[in-house]
Protein backbone atom coordinates (compact mmCIF):
# COMPACT_ATOMS: atom_id res chain seq x y z
CA UNK A 1 0.00 0.00 0.00
CA UNK A 2 1.05 3.49 -1.04
CA UNK A 3 2.42 5.11 2.03
CA UNK A 4 1.19 9.28 2.00
CA UNK A 5 4.23 11.11 3.72
CA UNK A 6 2.00 13.48 5.09
CA UNK A 7 4.16 16.29 7.05
CA UNK A 8 2.49 16.77 10.28
CA UNK A 9 2.02 19.93 12.45
CA UNK A 10 0.81 18.02 15.94
CA UNK A 11 3.63 18.28 18.49
CA UNK A 12 5.47 15.87 19.60
CA UNK A 13 8.43 15.21 21.87
CA UNK A 14 11.83 16.36 19.18
CA UNK A 15 9.32 19.82 18.70
CA UNK A 16 8.78 20.08 22.41
CA UNK A 17 12.82 19.79 22.86
CA UNK A 18 13.43 22.19 19.58
CA UNK A 19 11.44 24.96 20.44
CA UNK A 20 13.26 25.01 23.82
CA UNK A 21 10.79 25.84 26.05
CA UNK A 22 10.98 25.50 29.55
CA UNK A 23 8.44 24.59 31.98
CA UNK A 24 7.85 26.44 35.24
CA UNK A 25 8.64 24.33 38.15
CA UNK A 26 5.42 24.06 39.22
CA UNK A 27 3.73 23.09 35.65
CA UNK A 28 6.29 20.87 35.36
CA UNK A 29 5.52 19.02 38.45
CA UNK A 30 1.90 18.90 37.52
CA UNK A 31 3.10 17.39 34.39
CA UNK A 32 5.29 14.71 35.54
CA UNK A 33 1.68 13.64 37.15
CA UNK A 34 -0.13 13.60 33.39
CA UNK A 35 2.97 11.87 31.92
CA UNK A 36 3.45 9.43 34.51
CA UNK A 37 -0.22 8.13 34.11
CA UNK A 38 -0.01 7.43 30.82
CA UNK A 39 3.86 5.94 30.83
CA UNK A 40 2.51 3.51 33.31
CA UNK A 41 -0.80 2.54 31.49
CA UNK A 42 1.22 2.23 28.11
CA UNK A 43 3.44 0.08 30.04
CA UNK A 44 0.62 -2.25 31.34
CA UNK A 45 -1.06 -2.72 27.52
CA UNK A 46 2.48 -3.32 26.16
CA UNK A 47 1.60 -6.63 28.34
CA UNK A 48 -0.51 -7.71 26.29
CA UNK A 49 1.75 -7.90 22.87
CA UNK A 50 1.34 -11.54 21.89
CA UNK A 51 -1.39 -12.08 24.53
CA UNK A 52 -4.66 -11.25 23.52
CA UNK A 53 -7.38 -13.46 22.48
CA UNK A 54 -6.85 -12.67 18.97
CA UNK A 55 -3.73 -11.07 17.11
CA UNK A 56 -5.98 -8.36 15.98
CA UNK A 57 -6.78 -7.62 19.59
CA UNK A 58 -2.46 -7.81 19.98
CA UNK A 59 -2.16 -4.76 17.87
CA UNK A 60 -5.65 -2.76 18.93
CA UNK A 61 -4.28 -2.77 22.49
CA UNK A 62 -0.59 -2.18 21.18
CA UNK A 63 -1.96 0.72 19.15
CA UNK A 64 -3.77 2.14 22.39
CA UNK A 65 -0.48 1.31 24.40
CA UNK A 66 1.61 3.19 21.85
CA UNK A 67 -0.41 6.48 21.67
CA UNK A 68 -0.50 6.94 25.81
CA UNK A 69 3.17 6.23 25.20
CA UNK A 70 3.24 9.78 22.80
CA UNK A 71 1.69 11.17 25.30
CA UNK A 72 3.74 10.17 28.10
CA UNK A 73 6.86 11.36 26.20
CA UNK A 74 5.95 14.72 25.58
CA UNK A 75 4.26 15.37 28.83
CA UNK A 76 7.54 13.93 30.56
CA UNK A 77 9.83 15.81 27.79
CA UNK A 78 8.10 19.12 28.42
CA UNK A 79 8.46 18.47 32.47
CA UNK A 80 11.94 17.33 32.33
CA UNK A 81 13.21 20.82 30.54
CA UNK A 82 12.90 22.66 34.11
CA UNK A 83 15.30 20.54 35.55
CA UNK A 84 17.36 20.43 32.08
CA UNK A 85 17.48 16.79 32.07
CA UNK A 86 15.24 14.36 29.27
CA UNK A 87 12.33 12.06 29.14
CA UNK A 88 14.34 8.56 29.63
CA UNK A 89 16.18 10.61 33.09
CA UNK A 90 12.62 11.07 34.47
CA UNK A 91 11.08 7.39 33.15
CA UNK A 92 14.13 5.20 34.13
CA UNK A 93 16.13 6.70 36.45
CA UNK A 94 13.12 7.53 39.62
CA UNK A 95 12.14 5.39 41.99
CA UNK A 96 8.71 3.62 42.96
CA UNK A 97 7.63 6.83 45.71
CA UNK A 98 9.09 9.42 43.13
CA UNK A 99 6.23 8.40 40.83
CA UNK A 100 2.99 10.35 40.79
CA UNK A 101 0.85 8.24 38.91
CA UNK A 102 -2.66 7.32 40.36
CA UNK A 103 -2.77 3.96 41.01
CA UNK A 104 -5.48 3.01 38.36
CA UNK A 105 -2.71 2.86 35.69
CA UNK A 106 -0.64 0.65 37.53
CA UNK A 107 -3.07 -1.85 38.36
CA UNK A 108 -2.56 -5.94 37.43
CA UNK A 109 -4.14 -6.83 33.77
CA UNK A 110 -5.90 -9.36 34.71
CA UNK A 111 -8.20 -11.41 32.16
CA UNK A 112 -9.08 -9.23 29.23
CA UNK A 113 -12.35 -7.95 30.34
CA UNK A 114 -10.91 -6.27 33.96
CA UNK A 115 -8.17 -4.39 31.10
CA UNK A 116 -11.02 -3.58 29.09
CA UNK A 117 -12.75 -2.47 32.15
CA UNK A 118 -9.36 -0.10 33.13
CA UNK A 119 -9.39 1.12 29.57
CA UNK A 120 -12.66 2.28 29.73
CA UNK A 121 -12.69 3.93 32.97
CA UNK A 122 -9.38 5.43 32.02
CA UNK A 123 -10.57 6.52 28.63
CA UNK A 124 -13.56 8.21 29.70
CA UNK A 125 -11.48 10.22 32.33
CA UNK A 126 -8.94 11.18 29.82
CA UNK A 127 -11.67 12.35 27.03
CA UNK A 128 -12.66 15.26 29.79
CA UNK A 129 -9.26 15.51 31.02
CA UNK A 130 -7.83 15.91 27.54
CA UNK A 131 -10.91 18.54 26.46
CA UNK A 132 -10.18 21.18 29.34
CA UNK A 133 -6.51 20.64 29.03
CA UNK A 134 -6.78 22.20 25.52
CA UNK A 135 -8.15 25.46 27.32
CA UNK A 136 -4.89 25.50 29.55
CA UNK A 137 -3.19 28.76 29.65
CA UNK A 138 -0.08 27.02 29.43
CA UNK A 139 0.81 26.18 25.20
CA UNK A 140 2.58 23.57 25.47
CA UNK A 141 0.28 21.71 27.55
CA UNK A 142 -2.91 22.90 25.73
CA UNK A 143 -1.08 21.79 22.37
CA UNK A 144 -0.37 18.35 24.07
CA UNK A 145 -3.58 17.69 24.69
CA UNK A 146 -5.11 18.88 21.46
CA UNK A 147 -3.17 16.34 20.10
CA UNK A 148 -4.25 13.06 22.74
CA UNK A 149 -7.92 14.21 22.19
CA UNK A 150 -8.68 12.77 19.43
CA UNK A 151 -6.47 9.46 20.17
CA UNK A 152 -8.40 9.16 23.41
CA UNK A 153 -11.60 9.21 21.48
CA UNK A 154 -10.76 6.14 19.36
CA UNK A 155 -9.76 4.37 22.50
CA UNK A 156 -12.92 5.20 24.63
CA UNK A 157 -14.79 3.73 21.55
CA UNK A 158 -12.63 0.49 21.74
CA UNK A 159 -13.28 -0.26 25.28
CA UNK A 160 -17.20 0.69 24.95
CA UNK A 161 -17.40 -1.89 22.23
CA UNK A 162 -15.95 -4.40 24.02
CA UNK A 163 -17.99 -3.58 27.18
CA UNK A 164 -21.10 -3.64 25.00
CA UNK A 165 -19.96 -7.09 23.72
CA UNK A 166 -19.17 -8.56 26.50
CA UNK A 167 -21.65 -7.39 28.85
CA UNK A 168 -24.21 -8.09 26.18
CA UNK A 169 -22.65 -12.12 25.44
CA UNK A 170 -22.59 -14.80 26.95
CA UNK A 171 -23.15 -15.76 30.87
CA UNK A 172 -19.59 -16.20 31.33
CA UNK A 173 -18.21 -12.85 29.06
CA UNK A 174 -21.05 -10.88 31.08
CA UNK A 175 -19.69 -12.20 34.64
CA UNK A 176 -15.75 -11.52 33.48
CA UNK A 177 -16.74 -8.30 32.03
CA UNK A 178 -18.41 -7.10 35.40
CA UNK A 179 -16.47 -8.53 37.78
CA UNK A 180 -13.39 -6.57 35.60
CA UNK A 181 -15.90 -3.51 36.52
CA UNK A 182 -15.94 -4.41 40.20
CA UNK A 183 -12.06 -4.64 40.59
CA UNK A 184 -11.18 -1.49 39.01
CA UNK A 185 -14.28 0.88 40.27
CA UNK A 186 -12.66 1.32 43.78
CA UNK A 187 -9.51 3.01 42.25
CA UNK A 188 -11.87 5.62 40.44
CA UNK A 189 -12.30 7.71 43.26
CA UNK A 190 -8.98 8.38 43.25
CA UNK A 191 -8.82 10.23 39.70
CA UNK A 192 -11.27 13.02 40.88
CA UNK A 193 -9.59 13.58 44.25
CA UNK A 194 -7.37 17.08 44.67
CA UNK A 195 -4.18 16.97 42.42
CA UNK A 196 -1.69 18.37 45.17
CA UNK A 197 0.26 18.82 41.52
CA UNK A 198 -2.07 21.03 40.55
CA UNK A 199 -2.35 23.32 43.47
CA UNK A 200 -1.99 26.89 42.27
CA UNK A 201 -2.07 26.21 38.81
CA UNK A 202 -5.38 27.39 38.25
CA UNK A 203 -5.92 28.23 34.31
CA UNK A 204 -3.25 25.93 33.51
CA UNK A 205 -4.08 22.75 35.36
CA UNK A 206 -7.55 20.96 35.47
CA UNK A 207 -9.53 20.88 38.73
CA UNK A 208 -9.94 16.90 38.54
CA UNK A 209 -13.00 17.34 40.82
CA UNK A 210 -14.93 19.17 37.80
CA UNK A 211 -14.69 16.13 35.67
CA UNK A 212 -16.56 14.17 38.37
CA UNK A 213 -19.85 14.67 36.89
CA UNK A 214 -19.21 13.93 32.94
CA UNK A 215 -17.57 10.98 34.23
CA UNK A 216 -20.14 9.53 35.84
CA UNK A 217 -23.16 9.91 33.65
CA UNK A 218 -20.71 8.63 30.80
CA UNK A 219 -19.97 5.52 32.50
CA UNK A 220 -23.52 5.06 34.16
CA UNK A 221 -24.87 5.35 30.13
CA UNK A 222 -22.76 2.72 28.81
CA UNK A 223 -22.52 0.72 31.65
CA UNK A 224 -26.22 0.16 31.58
CA UNK A 225 -25.96 -0.10 28.19
CA UNK A 226 -24.30 -3.05 28.34
CA UNK A 227 -26.43 -4.60 30.87
CA UNK A 228 -24.08 -4.40 33.72
CA UNK A 229 -23.68 -2.59 37.28
CA UNK A 230 -22.49 0.26 38.47
CA UNK A 231 -19.98 -1.69 41.09
CA UNK A 232 -21.14 -0.07 44.78
CA UNK A 233 -17.81 -0.13 46.40
CA UNK A 234 -15.82 2.11 48.40
CA UNK A 235 -13.21 4.21 46.50
CA UNK A 236 -9.62 2.69 47.82
CA UNK A 237 -7.27 5.23 50.06
CA UNK A 238 -5.05 6.34 46.61
CA UNK A 239 -2.44 8.77 47.05
CA UNK A 240 -0.46 7.67 44.04
CA UNK A 241 0.36 11.60 43.06
CA UNK A 242 1.90 11.89 46.57
CA UNK A 243 3.84 8.64 45.65
CA UNK A 244 1.75 6.10 47.23
CA UNK A 245 1.14 3.22 45.00
CA UNK A 246 0.31 -0.50 45.24
CA UNK A 247 2.72 -3.46 45.51
CA UNK A 248 1.98 -3.70 41.75
CA UNK A 249 3.90 -0.78 40.35
CA UNK A 250 7.60 -1.95 41.71
CA UNK A 251 7.36 -5.10 39.24
CA UNK A 252 6.15 -3.42 36.46
CA UNK A 253 8.88 0.02 36.92
CA UNK A 254 11.54 -2.90 37.32
CA UNK A 255 10.71 -4.50 34.03
CA UNK A 256 10.10 -0.78 32.39
CA UNK A 257 13.46 0.56 33.69
CA UNK A 258 16.12 -2.82 33.89
CA UNK A 259 17.39 -2.21 30.19
CA UNK A 260 18.10 1.53 30.44
CA UNK A 261 19.79 0.42 34.07
CA UNK A 262 21.93 -1.70 33.39
CA UNK A 263 23.18 -0.03 29.73
CA UNK A 264 22.72 3.42 30.64
CA UNK A 265 22.92 5.83 27.33
CA UNK A 266 22.41 2.49 25.56
CA UNK A 267 20.54 3.41 21.95
CA UNK A 268 20.13 0.88 18.80
CA UNK B 1 -2.57 -30.05 6.40
CA UNK B 2 -4.82 -27.20 6.68
CA UNK B 3 -4.79 -24.14 4.07
CA UNK B 4 -4.05 -20.54 4.84
CA UNK B 5 -6.74 -19.01 7.45
CA UNK B 6 -7.54 -22.18 8.31
CA UNK B 7 -7.00 -23.39 11.76
CA UNK B 8 -8.16 -26.55 12.37
CA UNK B 9 -12.08 -25.59 13.95
CA UNK B 10 -10.29 -23.65 16.57
CA UNK B 11 -11.16 -20.14 15.15
CA UNK B 12 -14.02 -18.82 16.23
CA UNK B 13 -14.09 -15.27 14.71
CA UNK B 14 -15.19 -15.24 11.05
CA UNK B 15 -12.30 -14.40 8.47
CA UNK B 16 -12.81 -10.89 6.79
CA UNK B 17 -11.68 -9.03 3.88
CA UNK B 18 -10.82 -5.40 4.04
CA UNK B 19 -10.89 -2.95 1.01
CA UNK B 20 -8.90 0.40 1.49
CA UNK B 21 -9.32 3.86 -0.32
CA UNK B 22 -6.73 5.80 -0.37
CA UNK B 23 -6.41 9.59 -0.28
CA UNK B 24 -5.68 10.14 -3.79
CA UNK B 25 -7.47 6.87 -5.04
CA UNK B 26 -10.56 6.01 -6.95
CA UNK B 27 -11.47 3.12 -5.95
CA UNK B 28 -11.31 0.56 -2.85
CA UNK B 29 -8.31 -1.74 -3.31
CA UNK B 30 -8.00 -5.22 -1.42
CA UNK B 31 -5.47 -4.77 1.23
CA UNK B 32 -5.73 -7.75 2.93
CA UNK B 33 -8.07 -9.73 5.47
CA UNK B 34 -8.58 -10.10 9.49
CA UNK B 35 -10.46 -11.80 11.77
CA UNK B 36 -12.93 -9.92 13.74
CA UNK B 37 -16.40 -10.95 15.74
CA UNK B 38 -18.26 -8.49 13.72
CA UNK B 39 -18.56 -6.40 11.50
CA UNK B 40 -18.13 -3.49 13.63
CA UNK B 41 -14.94 -5.09 15.17
CA UNK B 42 -14.03 -5.63 11.50
CA UNK B 43 -13.62 -2.15 10.70
CA UNK B 44 -11.41 -1.00 13.71
CA UNK B 45 -9.96 -3.88 13.64
CA UNK B 46 -8.61 -3.01 9.53
CA UNK B 47 -8.06 0.70 11.00
CA UNK B 48 -5.81 -0.76 13.59
CA UNK B 49 -4.24 -2.91 10.76
CA UNK B 50 -4.07 -1.43 7.69
CA UNK B 51 -4.62 2.67 7.97
CA UNK B 52 -1.60 2.94 10.63
CA UNK B 53 0.39 5.18 8.09
CA UNK B 54 -2.31 7.48 6.83
CA UNK B 55 -3.37 5.01 3.94
CA UNK B 56 -6.87 5.64 3.94
CA UNK B 57 -9.87 7.88 3.84
CA UNK B 58 -12.60 5.00 3.66
CA UNK B 59 -12.80 1.38 4.54
CA UNK B 60 -14.79 -1.72 3.46
CA UNK B 61 -14.79 -4.77 4.84
CA UNK B 62 -16.79 -7.68 3.64
CA UNK B 63 -17.24 -11.46 5.18
CA UNK B 64 -14.85 -13.50 3.68
CA UNK B 65 -17.26 -16.12 2.92
CA UNK B 66 -19.82 -13.69 1.09
CA UNK B 67 -16.95 -13.53 -1.36
CA UNK B 68 -17.48 -15.60 -4.40
CA UNK B 69 -13.95 -16.17 -6.63
CA UNK B 70 -13.06 -18.09 -9.88
CA UNK B 71 -11.79 -21.66 -9.30
CA UNK B 72 -8.06 -21.24 -9.36
CA UNK B 73 -7.55 -24.84 -10.56
CA UNK B 74 -10.10 -23.95 -13.78
CA UNK B 75 -7.74 -21.08 -14.85
CA UNK B 76 -6.45 -22.69 -18.26
CA UNK B 77 -9.81 -22.99 -19.22
CA UNK B 78 -11.03 -19.97 -17.86
CA UNK B 79 -8.44 -17.27 -18.64
CA UNK B 80 -6.78 -18.43 -21.71
CA UNK B 81 -8.90 -18.59 -24.12
CA UNK B 82 -7.92 -14.92 -25.18
CA UNK B 83 -4.70 -16.42 -26.18
CA UNK B 84 -4.42 -16.04 -29.66
CA UNK B 85 -7.73 -12.80 -30.10
CA UNK B 86 -5.46 -10.08 -30.59
CA UNK B 87 -7.82 -8.83 -32.37
CA UNK B 88 -9.38 -8.04 -28.90
CA UNK B 89 -6.62 -5.37 -28.25
CA UNK B 90 -7.16 -2.34 -30.43
CA UNK B 91 -3.50 -2.44 -31.60
CA UNK B 92 -5.06 -1.99 -35.49
CA UNK B 93 -5.98 1.76 -34.94
CA UNK B 94 -3.39 4.04 -37.01
CA UNK B 95 -2.55 6.73 -34.91
CA UNK B 96 -3.16 10.24 -36.30
CA UNK B 97 -0.65 13.07 -36.45
CA UNK B 98 -2.87 15.61 -36.31
CA UNK B 99 -2.99 14.20 -32.58
CA UNK B 100 -0.06 14.94 -30.68
CA UNK B 101 -1.12 13.39 -26.97
CA UNK B 102 -2.67 10.34 -27.74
Amino acid sequence: MKTSHVKSTAITPESIEAAGAVAPLAVAEYAVGLGDDALILAQRLGEWIANAPELEEDVALGNIGLDQLGHARSLLTYAASAWGKTEDDLAYFRTEPEFRNRQLFELPNGDFAQTIARQFIASVYFVSLYRALEGSADPTLAAIAAKAVKEVDYHLDHSVQWLLRLGLGTEVSHERMQRGLDAMWPFTGELFSPDPLAVGLEGIAVDPETLREQFDATTARWIAEAGLTIPAAPSVRGGGRGGSHTEYLGPLLAELQVLARAHPGATW
Amino acid sequence: MTSPGESGGRETWPLWEVFVRSSRGLSHVHAGSLHAPDEIMAVRNARDLYTRRAEGVSIWVVPASAITASDPDARGAFFESPQGKEYRHATYYTESDSVPHL
